[in-house]
């Protein structure tokens, strides 16, 4: 783990010191809108960064940045090393190269949601605060108020959306700075997806949290977030502005099915 | 009507027995995933522990303590070697059975090949009705109930019990919420050790144990685990009760 920045998820202290941000504003009325947006301060910053799977390279030589509160989304497609990359970040492998610099604490939802089946929604959602100082859940069930009737019921006997609520609902006990996501709409109806990309975006605007989106749906992710990258075989080939990627006509080719009708 | 109600105390106990032992297995596959063929090993050692302890003048209850505690720390040294590095399943198997034939190996230097007892703590038996009960059996019963319920408890209530269940549901999971899993797989390393210690000492002053009895513990151990389904411990500790019964009151003959 040297290649981390100190101060970041490693330490339960961590969390509450610096940044003020967390999920305190999310059960007042009063929208906490910050100071963050733009801000410039980096909250994660990668570079070079290479992983290896045996002698398979899936990552070669990749960097990125998100900065304080700003949605940053990550589109390629499928085998590009979307999911290499952000289990990279939160540490569940290790990288042959490169630097991983988070200044804050990164909270990471898997791909398909990965969760405890056989354990309720709200022992779910506590197990998250591991390493956290508080195992309060009231901040999330404000934020998702139909978890709340499901506290009690199994995580595993919850329909896609529900469990992908819970999945970043578990990752948000752990008052993260940054939250990455992966496959936010896998499997998902698109009523539910529009529902959950509004909880990120009030999450976003209350509190600062900063997001990096991975997204099959290219569409979806320059909608929501105002810079990508865009990955291919473990290469970014495109960066830039959401707008300015939407006109681009190689990524309209590759990702979004052709151009635009308006 | 007497000698049943003999069988039933016996029965009973030794139910309990082999739910000690099938639960310290149960919980160290599950957290684990490591198929522990040591398991037995625990309740030799820790009965020769305590053996040792009381000859040397402990007192009864402080001996029976110190070789619990010490069928931890064994655990929690074979969970070390078993889990610490990255083995596949097959070759952590292999391990435990190594560890296994090292503690006999061990067993047998230290303590020799006869086999041992001491006198439990119960004391006089005692006669009911022309019932002969040694109170060993009470306290094997009712020992082993308090503890399997109190460890149920703490698994199924605990903030820690719950993130073993995490470990052992999910464990990338587990790791992505910053639960260590190599530590909590230690931790059900422990717990098995001291349940299987605890089955040892227990049993000893009712069935003389010798230094190559671990295997046949472990063997009913396991049996009485895969009757009751590894991956569903309420289960098994019916299986356990009713266990007794399939081996037609002969446990421990092998040693
Ligand atoms: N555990 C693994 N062992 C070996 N190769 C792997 C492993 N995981 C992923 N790969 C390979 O690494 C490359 C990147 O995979 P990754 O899962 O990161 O892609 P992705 O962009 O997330 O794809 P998708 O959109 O399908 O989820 C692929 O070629 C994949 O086959
Ligand atoms: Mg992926």
């Amino acid at each position: 783990m040297a290649f981390l920045a100190p101060g970041d998820r490693a330490g339960p202290g961590s969390v509450d010191g610096h940044t003020g941000l967390g999920l305190d504003g999310l059960g007042s009325t009063e929208p906490v809108v910050t100071k963050a947006l733009g801000g410039g301060q980096t909250v994660l910053s990668v570079e070079d960064l290479v992983v290896r799977y045996g002698t398979a390279v899936a990552l070669e030589s990749v960097s990125l940045n998100v900065e304080r509160g700003e949605m940053v989304a990550l589109i390629g497609a499928n085998g590009a090393g979307k999911t290499t990359l952000l289990n990279a970040l939160s540490g569940m492998l290790v990288p042959s190269a490169g630097r991983i610099s988070c200044s804050g604490k990164l909270a990471h939802v898997p791909e398909g949601r990965e969760l405890f089946a056989e354990l309720s929604v709200d022992d779910n959602l506590r197990l998250g605060a591991w390493k956290a100082t508080s195992r309060d859940t009231s901040p999330i069930y404000a934020l998702f108020p139909k978890l709340d009737k499901l506290a009690k019921r199994r995580a595993g006997g919850l329909s896609g959306g529900e469990q992908q609520m819970v999945a970043i609902g578990r990752a948000l006990m752990a008052r993260p700075d940054l939250l990455a996501i992966d496959e936010l709409s896998q499997g998902l109806a698109p009523n539910i997806v529009q529902e959950l990309s509004r909880h990120l975006i009030r999450l976003n605007l209350e509190t600062g949290l900063s997001v990096l989106l991975v997204e099959q749906n290219a569409r979806l992710a320059l909608g929501l977030c105002r810079r990508a990258y865009v990955l291919d075989t473990g290469h970014v080939v495109r960066e830039g502005l959401s707008s300015q990627l939407l006109d681009d006509a190689s990524v309209q080719q590759a990702y979004l099915g052709g151009p635009l009708v308006s | 009507m007497s000698a049943f109600l003999q069988y039933l105390v016996t029965g009973v106990a030794r139910g309990f027995l082999f739910a000690l032992l099938a639960t310290g297995f149960v919980v160290i596959h599950r957290v684990t995933k490591v198929v522990n063929f040591a398991q037995g090993a625990f309740a030799v050692l820790g009965g020769f522990i305590a053996y040792s302890l009381l000859r040397a003048g402990i007192p009864h209850g402080v001996s029976e303590v110190i070789a619990v505690l010490a069928a931890a720390a064994i655990g929690l040294l074979f969970g070390a070697v078993t889990i610490l590095g990255n083995m596949s399943p097959i070759a952590s198997l292999i391990t435990t059975i190594g560890l296994a034939i090292l503690s006999e190996a061990v067993a047998m230097i230290a303590w020799g090949t006869t086999p041992l007892t001491f006198s439990g703590i119960g004391g006089a038996d005692i006669h009911v009705a022309g019932v002969y009960l040694p109170k060993q059996y009470l306290l094997l019963i009712g020992v082993s109930m308090v503890v399997l319920i109190v460890l149920w408890l703490v698994l199924d209530r605990t903030y820690i019990g719950k993130g073993m269940t995490a470990c052992a549901s999910n464990p990338y999971a587990a790791k992505l919420s910053g639960i260590n899993v190599k530590r909590i797989g230690l931790l059900a390393f422990a717990i098995g050790g001291a349940l299987g210690g605890l089955g040892g000492v227990l049993i000893m002053p009712l069935f003389p144990l010798t230094y190559d009895g671990d295997v046949s513990l472990a063997i009913l151990g396991f049996a009485a685990a895969i009757v009751g389904g590894l991956p569903r411990p309420r289960a098994r500790w019916w299986a356990c009760l009713r266990d007794r019964r399939a081996d037609g009151g002969g446990l421990l003959v092998a040693s």
